[in-house]
């Protein structure tokens, strides 16, 4: 049961394996569900999201797929999903809210397969008389069931307050929205974002005594110290780090200082130069842009091998002539397109993407945003955290 | 099977419940999450006074190996001894230092096992747990004896996340994360902890509580134990509710905002806002 829920999560983007599907189901067999609604939503929670960043997502399928289950669905279009209920949660669920004297009325009509049937029949033909209508079973206390506060759709039994409420709220809610991944955060998730990006490996002088080496071949030694060496173990991704500065870039300056910061500490070898709006034959070391301070591009292709990861962090945002023009620049004549000095340097580092803290939906706006996306092969990714972390994985791979 | 509905110390909202009693009757590991200050590692300890467990913590380090929780074989020890001739060297298992893994697995009534902010430690640490938490059990290499719990011991894991939990991990655990809890939890938690304190004065803490919390470009937003020790705080210093209301300019900043604001930038922040605000009258 609730495949169709499970499916529903996976469709939207919740990676939920198979695996705590069946912890699910064995959570419900243990009778851990309770046969409660709110019960079972946190235990489906609880069992089937791992981050918190997917809470949000989750509540809204969970309000989608059972929907049904609390309210009315539209007229025509039954509550599918509420038929994934089985009849035996219906019947305890019946148990646990009904007074006795209704449970007598019940026996009366017939036990609760008899009620549940002519419901059924009630149901078919109160969707004739109330199209449109949200309530197809009246609230005057004509019928039984509208008495007992039934909702045809299904299960909801009991007065429309106190839990019942709070069992619809709690999804509703979407209390949980404010830790969706697309929201772009602050240094210390970023860092998290950039720990994606770990090699760790020991290359260069040995001067770390290797204590388990040094045991091991002591022993084998028959007991005379024998001291192994080994070289200190750190992080061996090299990082290229090539920022837009000033003009449009204004905006973001918080933003990318972060990200600055954030990738600053978390890598030993790093090296960051500036740009202004698109790298030509220059670059610079400083964000003053100050000649002293500039180093030709080409040295750059010449000094960094294709080991190094390339993070270009820019909007990509540009008058069309400084992109594809020669001579075009806005600081100084170009001999070379901007085009065909990012081309190269896309080309010397395999490994590169573009960073863009504009919001993605507004890149197709941009001509020259969508051209270096081409460019980029959709290498190009947002300034929010699960941008950075589809970028990093990018990188990895 | 009992069931962990909270204790007179510490108020469980129905979701972490649901969760603890999840992970509790199918015997998996929880995955606690929250902001700091939410009684994640405190949640371990009620869990064992519910239940009448005994708890075993252990404290996760960015040195900590995953190795050092099921044993650790002193070689160093056993070396020395070798050289000064001790009978002691012959068995092995004289230097074989356990684990606390190995003592849940050994303890005769399964207890609970807190494995506390595990993502402090190296990325590869729960991927190196994985099948002794899967199955209850490893292998003393160096014995050749294999440790199997005796009892499934009850396994609550926090997280601050630092960094991202692999996912084959993740898939092995129930998680919840604790949400921040709202006006009538926190009066909850506080009625716990500081019975009896007057109606009127929490009102108004509470009221400037999450007024602060609501405060953008907080650096660290307080937190319920914060917010706990801010109140004891009051308390102690006896700060009448009238003073907490008063919304003058200068009084922006709440009376011994020390307790709930442990960031400098924060408190800058926070006077500057007084400055506007004067300013603006």
């Amino acid at each position: 049961m609730f495949i169709g829920f499970f499916l529903a999560l996976r469709a939207a983007g919740i990676k939920t394996s198979l695996r705590e599907f069946l912890t699910l189901q064995e959570a419900i067999r243990s009778d851990l569900a309770d046969y409660d609604i709110d019960t079972f939503y946190f235990l489906a929670r609880t069992c089937l999201v791992k981050d918190e960043r997917f809470l949000d997502r989750f509540d809204k399928v969970f309000g989608e797929s059972f929907k049904g289950i609390l309210q009315p669905a539209p007229a025509g279009k039954p509550g599918v999903e509420a038929r994934e209920l089985p009849a035996e949660w219906l019947e305890k669920l019946a148990e646990k809210h009904l007074t006795d004297e209704e449970k007598a009325q019940i026996e009366a009509m017939g036990g609760f397969e008899k009620l549940m049937e002519t419901l059924r029949q009630r149901l078919e033909e109160q969707k004739g008389r109330h199209q449109g209508g949200n309530k197809w079973i009246g609230t005057a206390g004509t019928s039984p069931f509208g008495a007992h506060g039934f909702n045809p759709e299904g299960v909801r039994i009991g007065q429309q307050s106190g839990r019942n409420r709070f069992a619809v709220k709690v999804w509703d809610q979407r209390s949980f929205k404010n830790l969706a991944g697309d929201v772009a955060l602050g240094t210390r998730n970023m860092k998290v974002a950039l720990r994606r990006l770990r090699r760790f490996a020991r290359e260069g002088a040995a001067e770390e005594l290797d204590l388990a080496g040094t045991i091991g071949s002591t022993a084998r030694n028959a007991g005379y110290l024998d001291i192994k060496m080994v070289p200190e173990r750190h992080n061996a991704v090299k990082l290229l780090l090539l920022l837009d500065i000033g003009g449009s870039m204004d905006d973001h300056v918080t933003l990318c200082d972060q990200l600055f910061s954030a990738a600053k500490c978390e890598f030993k070898h790093f090296v960051h130069l500036y740009f202004h709006n698109c790298p030509y034959e220059q670059l610079w070391k400083d964000a003053r842009f100050r000649t002293a301070d500039a180093i030709a591009t080409h040295d750059v292709l010449n000094t960094y091998d294709h080991t190094w990861k390339l993070i270009f962090v820019g909007d990509a945002a540009m008058s069309p002539y400084e992109l594809i023009q020669p001579g075009g620049g806005i600081s100084s004549w170009n001999t070379e397109s901007g085009q065909a000095h990012l081309a190269r340097l896309i080309t010397h580092f395999p490994k590169a993407v573009w960073i863009n803290p504009v919001a993605e939906q507004h890149w197709n706006y941009t001509q020259t945003t969508r051209v270096i996306r081409e460019m980029m092969e959709n290498r190009m990714y947002g300034l929010t955290l699960e941008g950075l972390d589809a970028a990093m994985h990018r990188l990895m791979h | 099977m009992a069931r962990f509905e909270g204790t007179d110390s510490f108020v469980a909202t129905e979701d972490l419940k649901v969760a603890v009693n999840a992970a509790v009757t199918l015997q998996r590991p929880l995955l606690i999450k929250g902001e700091p200050g939410t009684g994640k590692t405190v949640l371990a300890q009620e869990i064992a006074t519910a239940l009448g467990k005994p708890l075993i913590s252990w404290h996760v380090k960015s040195t900590t190996k995953a190795q050092q929780g099921l044993y650790e074989y002193d070689a160093v020890s056993r070396l020395r001894d070798s050289q000064l001739g001790d009978a002691r060297v012959h068995d092995i298992g004289n230097y074989i230092i356990r684990g606390k893994l190995w003592d849940a697995f050994d303890a005769a009534e399964a207890p609970v096992l807190l494995i506390d902010e595990i993502d402090k430690a190296d990325i590869e640490f729960p991927n190196d747990l994985l099948l002794e938490l899967d199955r209850m059990e490893f292998f003393v290499y160096e014995t050749r004896q294999t440790i199997k719990a005796k009892q499934r011991p009850i396994i609550i894991i926090t997280s601050n996340n630092e960094k991202e939990l692999p996912d084959a991990f993740l898939r092995r655990c129930f998680f919840h994360y604790i949400k921040f809890p709202d006006r009538e939890t926190m009066e909850r938690i506080v009625e716990v902890h500081y019975p009896g304190i007057k109606s009127l004065l929490l009102r108004e803490a509470l009221t400037a509580f999450y007024e602060l919390r609501e405060v953008p470009g907080l650096k660290k937003r307080p937190s319920t134990s914060e917010f706990l020790d801010w109140l004891k705080l009051l308390l102690a210093e006896d700060i009448g509710p009238e003073l907490l209301r008063e919304k003058s300019a200068a009084k922006l900043i709440p009376p011994l905002h020390g307790a709930l604001l442990k960031n400098e930038q924060d408190v800058h922040l926070f006077e500057r806002l007084a400055f506007l605000s004067r300013r603006g009258t």
